[in-house]
This record gives structure tokens, C-alpha cells and sequence, in this order.
């Protein structure tokens, strides 16, 4: 199994991602720079951490979205590659518009940092087969803005197809129906403002992130 | 040619630096004000001298980067 960690100028989870995917799967992890015009062969898993990419310049993630690899996450992710967007990595694709919808300034104006319960809303995405029985998972959020956003249209469509992975149990930033994390209509990209790459061992408090890992790449 | 643009969260999405503002403003004793929202000027030269090509130009570099469509309106002046 062989798995990238995307890193742009100001990505601050990437050395996190790639700990929690090895130890979690076991998958050989290379660091992919932002300007690199090709990714890995036979990837089976692409992961956009977390962070502050370009310093979150005009939007979060606008600018990472426009990266030369970019070009080359959009047609792996095309051809069915399992791929994660976490926190800022979630913003990026939703500006690459890989994922609908946006995330806007937090409803408190605050930098929300806290471990939060999240409700697996959709257990049989790729993504969330491994917590099949399970409803509520625990992982970690840090953003200033994760306050999910998408026109009623957009949501009546996302509700509709199952593409709500998880929501918050207490909605920590406004999140439109509590949505922490989506699905796009394939089914082979994830984005989640919650960190499972910083609830990958029980030592962090909570050992739930490494199963979205373990899904990702069981049905590889 | 100079270009301006305004971007601003479309009307309906919430708009929660407008609303720190207009409470700040209210806190001074403005209690007239409402509806503040926050938005973001871009401004550049744009070249050439045609302000209808300009203008197209201008508007593609907004649907393409300038403002996320999906939460935000643009408003441009080329002058």
C-alpha cells in the first residue's frame, strides 16, 4: 500500500499525517511538494493535511488549490484514488472544487482547538466501513474556519446521496446541519475539519482516527 | 487600465465579522447601525485599453480565483 501527503508552503499537519497513516495501516508514505508536477506511481491513497496553506491568503486553501500538483490530485482523485482532505485540507478541496460547498469564518469568530464527538452519520462511505457499528467516534478539531457552508439546494443534494460522514454531536462553529465532514458523489474523496491525525493512538486520547485510515485503504 | 473589485459573502451567508462590527459600532453608540458586512478590496492594473475586454477579463479572474462563488458576489469597476 503506498500512500502521499500533499505539503504546501504553511501545511503544519503533514509530518502528522504521515506518522498517523504508516502507523496505522503500515502503508509506505512519500512526501509530495507542492510544486512537483507528478505524483507517486500506484498510489493508493492521497492525503491534504492540515495547516495554513500560502498563510490562508485571499481564502483558505484558494491558493493551494492552484498548486502545480493540484493539477495532479484532480485526476488521480478522477481516476477513483482514495483521497482525504483534513482541516485546511478540506478548505483546499473545496476551493479545487473537488468537494461542495465552503467553510466560513467560525460562528464564534474563535480558534475552536478541542477533542469533539462526531456522530458517523454514513458508516458504508469507503471511508467509514470500519466503524460499522459504531455511531460516535472522537477526534480532534483545530480551526478558526470550519464553519461548513452549502446553499440549501446543495445540501437537500449531499443529505440525499448519503455524502454526510460525520457531524458534530454539540456543533463547536456553525456548521450548516452539524456537518463535520463530507463525501463527494463518488465516493472517493473525503473532507473533515476534524483531525484523524491527531486521534490515531490511544495516547492522543483517542485511537478513532485510525480506522478512516485502515477504511481508506481496505477498499484500495 | 485600472481594475477594482469588491467581493463580499453573498446575502443569506452569514456574515459573523459584519456582525462582531456592527456590534462593536453599537457598543460606541451608533445604535442606528445594521447590517454591516465585511468584504475585501482587490485592486490591480489590468493592461490594455479596452475597458469591455478588460471587464471580461476581470470578471474570469473572479469566477476563477478572486471570490469562491459558492459563498461569495464580486463587484467590479475598470476605469
Amino acid at each position: 500500500m503506498k500512500a502521499a501527503v500533499i505539503v504546501f508552503p504553511g501545511s503544519n499537519c503533514d509530518r502528522d499525517c504521515a506518522v498517523a497513516v504508516e502507523r496505522s495501516t503500515g502503508a509506505k508514505v512519500e512526501m509530495v511538494w507542492h510544486k512537483d508536477t507528478v505524483l507517486p506511481d500506484g498510489l493508493d491513497l492521497i492525503v491534504l493535511p492540515g495547516g495554513f496553506s500560502y498563510g490562508d491568503y485571499l481564502r483558505c486553501g484558494a491558493m493551494a488549490a492552484l498548486s502545480p500538483v493540484m493539477k495532479e490530485v484532480v485526476a488521480a482523485a478522477g481516476r477513483g484514488v482514495a483521497t482525504v482532505g483534513i482541516c485546511n485540507g478540506f478548505q483546499i478541496l473545496c476551493e479545487a472544487g473537488l468537494l461542495p460547498g465552503a467553510l466560513l469564518r467560525n460562528e464564534g469568530l474563535k480558534y475552536v482547538c478541542k477533542p469533539v464527538s462526531l456522530d458517523v452519520t454514513n458508516a458504508q462511505t469507503r471511508f467509514t466501513a470500519g466503524y460499522q457499528g459504531r455511531r460516535e467516534v472522537v477526534m480532534t478539531i483545530g480551526n478558526g474556519e470550519g464553519n461548513f457552508f452549502a446553499d440549501a439546494e446543495t445540501l437537500a443534494r449531499i443529505e440525499g446521496e448519503g455524502q454526510v460522514a460525520f457531524r458534530y454531536k454539540e456543533n463547536p462553529n456553525g456548521s450548516v446541519a452539524d456537518i463535520a465532514g463530507i463525501v463527494n458523489d463518488a465516493g472517493n474523496i473525503i473532507g473533515l475539519m476534524p483531525h484523524p491525525d491527531r486521534s490515531f493512538e490511544a495516547e492522543l486520547g483517542s485511537a478513532d482516527g485510525a480506522i478512516l485510515f485502515q477504511s481508506a485503504l481496505a477498499s484500495a | 487600465m485600472k481594475a477594482t473589485v469588491h467581493v463580499f459573502l453573498k446575502p443569506g451567508v452569514l456574515d459573523v465579522q459584519g456582525k462582531a462590527v456592527e456590534s462593536a459600532l453599537h457598543g460606541l453608540g451608533w445604535a442606528d447601525v445594521k447590517d454591516a458586512r465585511v468584504g475585501r478590496v482587490i485592486t490591480f492594473d489590468v493592461g490594455g485599453t479596452d475597458k469591455t475586454a478588460a471587464e471580461a477579463e476581470v470578471r474570469a479572474m473572479c469566477e476563477k480565483l478572486l471570490a469562491n462563488t459558492v459563498i461569495e458576489s464580486y463587484r467590479i469597476e475598470v476605469a
